[in-house]
């Protein structure tokens, strides 16, 4: 148990030796050191996590205090770790799907003149992502919550001469800080209310706190993860993270850092629980960006960012199962997301790299004959995020849709939003999957891929992300010709693949509904939350799941009658509204770049032109007065004397003012 | 008060030894033109050494005044040699004797060593005496003195428009230390008047038993603190602050940020709050409404700036305003993270006007718009400059982060409003950074960004002792805030006994309870501690 901080220590380790020894140690020594590091991290999280369960039901919490991190009068914060159910599943996950993530970088990233930078980055990244979910206090949680955006800021922008690259990884970091605000004020409120900021204690703690500051706690720390989770309205920040190397995409925007806010908040859940209509406000923050997610998703053509809306719409759902209070449910999805996204990202990363970093799905087509490795995983992940059962992302998107349906008001509307929200997501991963490796012809080979039909508001796609796609550094740049032959990628990808489409399959055992010993996760995880809401009765759940089985494959038989069938154009479907995301990022862009900016500049010219123009004014004012009274300076003894009189006769009066005060 | 007078030697050395390097500079043959950095240097990483030792002699358990002296000087009128460092102090003395040495290092004069050297030295020994003075007279001596290396500095070293710049920043600055004479021989025949007796400048002696009317009081306190507001500076009193930096030459706008802006803050703490308590509860107001004016406006106009120095001076602006906005939160966590961010802002933007030195070097050009795509051509100076940037945005685990947190939360507990408008600057600080950040560093090596030479050994070699003081102080904040922690609950607890009905902190925690009393409390139970 003295071990748990191994778990973040070798990371750190990897991340100081790479920084200092990176250059040195090279391609592909770098990538195994940096890999060896999230092994040895995942293998001491194994350890904690075995020596945890032996321990009885409820006394599964150790703390560990390294030292004392700030510790200013009452306001004591430690640099301590908590181990317990939630966080070591967190560690577990972070590290399992992390060292995987870095094995396939070994190869993604070949032959890039930054390939040690980029490890350095990734173990940073872990190093982070595990002191967020293994801080015993929210401000050691912040150290990682900022950390993490601090490695998606350098990684989104690790090609950083494409100058759209760069601004997207300051817009991440920017709209993230957005979300800070939320985290310090909620921080701050925390301790103002409870004297603490150790969670254990909160715990003990909330039961007594009203539901007024219940709820604004709640919605502060919500606006925090709307931030780092990208909901509504701060979710612009992570379509244009895809900018950054596809193993940045699965790790950091899919599988972990996104799902913090989720996290975060189960933490609280004992404040939660308190918080009366800020859950439902949740809820439905949830469902509405689901559902607006999967409708933009419909419309993309990179292949990336239709997985980058399908991460913002998924993330919605889990935030409905938050607001439903079914953490349990939030926790199962947060995990079968993170293996079947990271497999699709992965397998997106793997059909790029073997198309000559095409990301166009225009230029794709029929791929299933020459990436039949990649085609087959990722049809584990199609069949997995389309609530196709036995596959894992049936049984925890089931879950919360059941967990929405009994909400007290309108859980039958949120659970309608929900079942949308489902159908949708079945339609655009059929599409994508049709697009990349059915879909009749070569489409890289048919003169027309020269010159595509522009899918209307697929203009501003092209100065995004898929601009790096030929811009950075040399060995990347191929052209796709028409000659292109693809292959199948490396073994060193491809085992990642399989390793992760296997769990994407199988995840769903961890909670079945069928009996109450099938139930691992809730049993596993039950201890450290407060008011897990159940689930409504066995009848309803089987009615409900069936209308999402019927939905599903009504998504994907329709997306087949327009993407392999072509019985519907499918340029009805993609209207511009959607490819551009219903015009919120836009509309952000135009405020900020139009009014936004001019007022920045309004106020920078009146600090120039009034603020420091009155002191110049002064200055002159001056100068002037300097050579007005030039003739006082007399010469004239008495001129002088007569002066100092004056002065005298105020200093009495001064003194006389002052002694009546 | 006075709490250890042993070693008292050592202060008057911190100051004594960099004026006789002046010294021994100008008595130099100008000939030897090769030996005046080194001399220089000598010198001043001598006092470097005696800062860090007395360091490590506080007694981290006394709120009083160690290494204490006391000499009369000018016994008619009460002027008196009284040095000592306490818990405030104390890190600013250090700060002054690392970063001089590291500014002499990192930047050189284009012409005339000689006196740039001299000046350097003369700036540093009138700096440590501004942070150890206890008498009234012998603070408002160095805190004039430090005005006249500085002039020429900018005046004689600086860029193009140097003269203007340092006229500018000479008058403004002058103007406020007039208020503060005034202000400090009031205080002394007041409270003379007021205990009967000799007349006395001693700062613990009247702060003990001012025995000053409350308008008067306030009057002065007034007096005080425009001076230290044109020094910290406050916006709307900020305007030579971006012309001098700009202008300055980069050793100077180190010295600049690091140590002459804390003058302000450190006279606010000093010279305001602990003479007249009563006064700064009053003020209160007013100066937090500065203060997040400063943090919101200076960030604001830094976005908008186009020469990357004068960004860096606006950054300071914002920064300042922390400070000021922990100590008027008059709590012990408030007052404490205005403390750290006074040395940390020190440390990295310090660094941050090095590492700009560094690029104008190369290019011959601070214009953001004439910068891209640094990273590529010089990526050790880009990492160094990431870490100083992400330090200065105040990511947690860098050295900015602890000081700003604690700041924010002190104005938080006393002064929700403020507080809460404060926190939006952390935003702002991501933007202008990063934004600055990618338009020169990142993007296409375009023209002459290409070919320019990355980070020399040697230069790496300068920046490696802020480097490592910005993870440490990043990590183990706990270093400084325990050695500072009873002088400031002392001067807390100073105010607290002078006025009637301040207290720090009313707070009823919702405590862990089997039966929940929901009504027992709210959010709102700390508010209102002590305004008006």
């Amino acid at each position: 148990m003295e071990l748990i901080w191994l778990i973040p220590a070798f990371p750190v380790l990897g991340f100081v030796l790479l920084a200092a020894l990176g250059r040195r140690i090279g391609d592909p020594g770098a990538g195994a050191l940096g890999t060896l590091a999230v092994v040895g991290s995942f293998a001491a999280s194994v350890a904690v996590a075995l020596t945890l369960a032996q321990e009885p039901e409820g006394s599964r919490q150790v703390t560990q205090t390294l030292w004392a991190w700030i510790p200013a009068d009452s306001f004591q914060v430690s640099f301590g770790l908590l181990a317990d159910e939630l966080s070591l599943m967190m560690c577990l996950f972070i590290t399992g799907v992390g060292a995987l993530i870095h094995v396939y970088a070994i190869g993604y990233m070949k032959g890039d003149p930054d390939y040690a930078r980029f490890f350095t980055y990734l173990n940073l990244f872990i190093a982070s992502m595990l002191l967020l979910v293994l801080g015993d206090n929210l401000i050691l949680t912040f150290l990682g919550w900022e950390g993490v955006g601090a490695c998606s800021y350098l990684l989104i922008s690790f090609w950083f001469t494409e100058p759209a690259n760069a601004s997207a990884g300051k817009k991440a970091f920017v709209t993230n800080r957005i979300g800070d605000f939320g985290y310090m004020l909620g921080t701050f409120l925390v301790f103002v209310t409870f004297g603490t900021i150790d969670y254990l204690q909160i715990d003990q703690a909330a039961p007594g706190v009203s539901a007024g500051t219940a709820t604004a706690i709640a919605l502060l720390f919500f606006l925090a993860a709307t931030g780092k989770s990208a909901q509504l309205p701060l979710f612009v920040w992570l379509p244009d993270a895809m900018a950054g190397p596809t193993p940045v995409s699965a790790l950091i925007h899919a599988a972990t850092m996104v799902t913090s806010g989720v996290f975060l908040l189960t933490r609280l859940s004992p404040i939660l629980e308190a918080a009366g209509w800020a859950n439902d406000l949740i809820a439905w923050v949830g469902a509405i960006t689901a559902l607006l997610a999967a409708g933009a998703a419909v419309a993309q053509n990179d292949i990336k960012k239709v997985l980058a809306y399908s991460t913002v719409s998924q993330l919605g759902f889990m935030f409905i199962a938050i607001g439903s209070q079914n953490y349990v449910g939030a926790l199962f999805h947060m995990i079968t997301h993170a293996f079947f996204k990271a497999l699709l990202f992965l397998g997106a990363g793997a059909v790029i790299y073997s198309m000559a970093h095409e990301q166009d799905m225009r230029r794709y087509g029929q791929l299933r004959r020459y990436l039949p490795v990649t085609f087959a995983t990722m049809f584990i992940g199609w069949l997995a995020i389309s609530g196709i059962p036995p596959f894992s992302g049936f049984w925890s998107k089931d879950e919360i849709l059941a967990g929405s349906f009994q909400v007290q008001p309108a859980g039958q509307l949120l659970w309608v939003a929900g079942i949308i929200a489902a159908v949708l997501t079945a339609f655009y991963m059929t599409r994508l999957m049709l697009m990349t490796f059915a879909g009749g012809t070569e489409q890289w080979r048919t003169p027309a891929a020269e010159s595509l039909p522009e899918v209307p508001g697929d203009d501003h796609t092209d100065d995004h992300t898929d601009a790096h796609a030929g811009a950075h550094d040399d060995h990347h740049a191929h052209h796709l010709t028409p000659e292109h032959n693809p292959k199948d990628a490396p073994v060193i990808m491809l085992a990642p693949l399989v390793i992760l489409a296997v769990f994407a399959a199988l995840a769903g055992l961890l909670n079945l509904p069928f009996a109450d010993q099938l139930h691992f996760l809730d049993h596993w995880v039950e201890p450290v939350l407060e008011g897990q809401s159940g689930l409504p009765s066995a009848a309803v759940q089987w009615g409900l799941a069936l209308v999402s089985i019927v939905g599903a494959l009504l998504g994907v038989w329709f997306s087949w009658r327009v993407y392999q069938q072509h019985r519907v154009d499918r340029a009805k479907l993609e209207q511009p509204v959607l490819a551009h995301a219903w015009y919120i990022d836009d509309s952000y862009a135009r405020v900020a770049g139009g009014p936004g900016e001019a007022a920045f500049q309004g106020l920078a010219d009146f600090d120039h032109e009034v603020v420091d123009g009155a002191v110049r004014g002064v200055g002159g004012v001056t100068q002037q007065a300097g050579e007005a009274v030039r003739g006082i300076q007399t010469g004239f003894v008495r001129s002088y004397a007569f002066g100092i009189g004056i002065g005298a006769v105020a200093l009495v009066l001064f003194a006389v003012v002052r002694m009546s005060l | 008060m006075i709490a250890s007078e042993s070693l008292n030697w050592l202060v008057p050395a911190l100051i004594l030894t960099p004026f006789v390097g002046a010294a021994v500079l100008a008595l130099m043959p100008a000939r030897r033109a090769e030996l005046f950095r080194p001399v220089a240097l000598l010198f001043s990483a001598t006092t470097g050494i005696l800062s860090v030792y007395l360091l490590t002699q506080f007694d981290g358990s006394e709120a009083g005044f160690q290494f204490a002296l006391d000499q009369p000087w000018v016994e008619r009128l009460g002027i008196s040699l009284t040095f000592g460092v306490d818990g405030i102090s104390l890190f600013l003395v250090v700060l002054t004797g690392v970063i001089f040495p590291i500014a002499m290092l990192g930047a050189t004069p284009h012409h005339d060593p000689k006196p740039y050297y001299a000046w350097l030295c003369v700036l540093m020994g009138a700096s440590m005496g501004v942070f150890t003075a206890l008498d009234l007279v012998l603070f408002f001596v160095f805190f004039e003195l430090v005005l006249v290396p500085m002039y020429f500095l900018i005046g004689l070293w600086g860029y193009a428009e140097r003269t203007a710049a340092a006229t500018k920043f000479f008058l403004y600055t002058m103007f406020g230390s007039a208020l503060m004479l005034v202000g400090l021989v009031a205080t002394a025949v007041l409270h003379q008047r007021g205990v009967g007796g000799q007349l006395t400048f001693d700062l613990l002696e009247i702060a003990r038993d001012p025995a000053i009317s409350t308008n008067a009081a306030r009057l002065i306190f007034v007096a005080f603190a425009v001076a230290f507001a044109i020094k910290v500076p406050l916006v709307p009193l900020h305007t030579w602050l971006p012309d001098a930096h700009t202008q300055a030459p980069t050793a100077g706008s180190v010295i600049l940020a690091a140590v002459m802006l804390k003058l302000g803050t450190y006279g606010f703490l000093r010279f305001g709050i602990f003479l007249f308590p009563e006064a700064a509860v009053w003020a209160k107001p007013v100066l937090l409404t500065l203060a997040v004016l400063g943090i919101t406006y200076g960030a604001i106009v830094a976005t908008m700036q186009t020469d990357l120095k004068r960004l860096v001076a606006y950054s300071s602006i914002a920064h300042l305003g922390f400070i000021v906005l922990g100590i008027f939160s008059l709590t012990v966590v408030g007052i404490e993270g205005g403390v750290l961010v006074m040395v940390n802002h020190g440390i990295t933007t310090g660094a941050l006007f090095l590492l700009v030195g560094m690029v104008y070097e190369r290019r011959h050009t601070r214009e953001i718009s004439q910068l891209s795509g640094l990273q590529k051509s010089a990526p050790l100076l880009a990492a160094v400059m990431t870490v100083v940037v992400l330090a200065s945005v105040g990511l947690p685990g860098l050295n900015g982060f602890p000081g700003e947190l604690l700041a924010l939360l002190g104005a938080f507990q006393t002064s929700r409003v403020w507080g809460v408008i404060a926190v939006s600057g952390v935003i702002l600080a991501a933007l202008y950074l990063l934004w600055a950040y990618q338009r020169t560093f990142h993007g296409p090596a375009t023209g002459e960004n290409a070919t320019v030479r990355d980070m020399r050994p040697s230069e790496f070699l300068v920046m490696a002792p802020l480097l490592v003081l910005i993870v440490v102080l990043g990590l183990f904040p706990g270093l400084m805030i325990d050695r500072m922690e009873p002088s400031v609950k002392a001067l807390v607890a100073h105010v607290d006994e002078a006025v009637d009905g301040f207290s720090e902190t009313r707070y009823e925690f919702v405590g862990p309870s089997p039966e929940s009393s929901p009504e027992s409390s709210d959010g709102h139970s700390g508010s209102g501690g002590g305004e008006g």
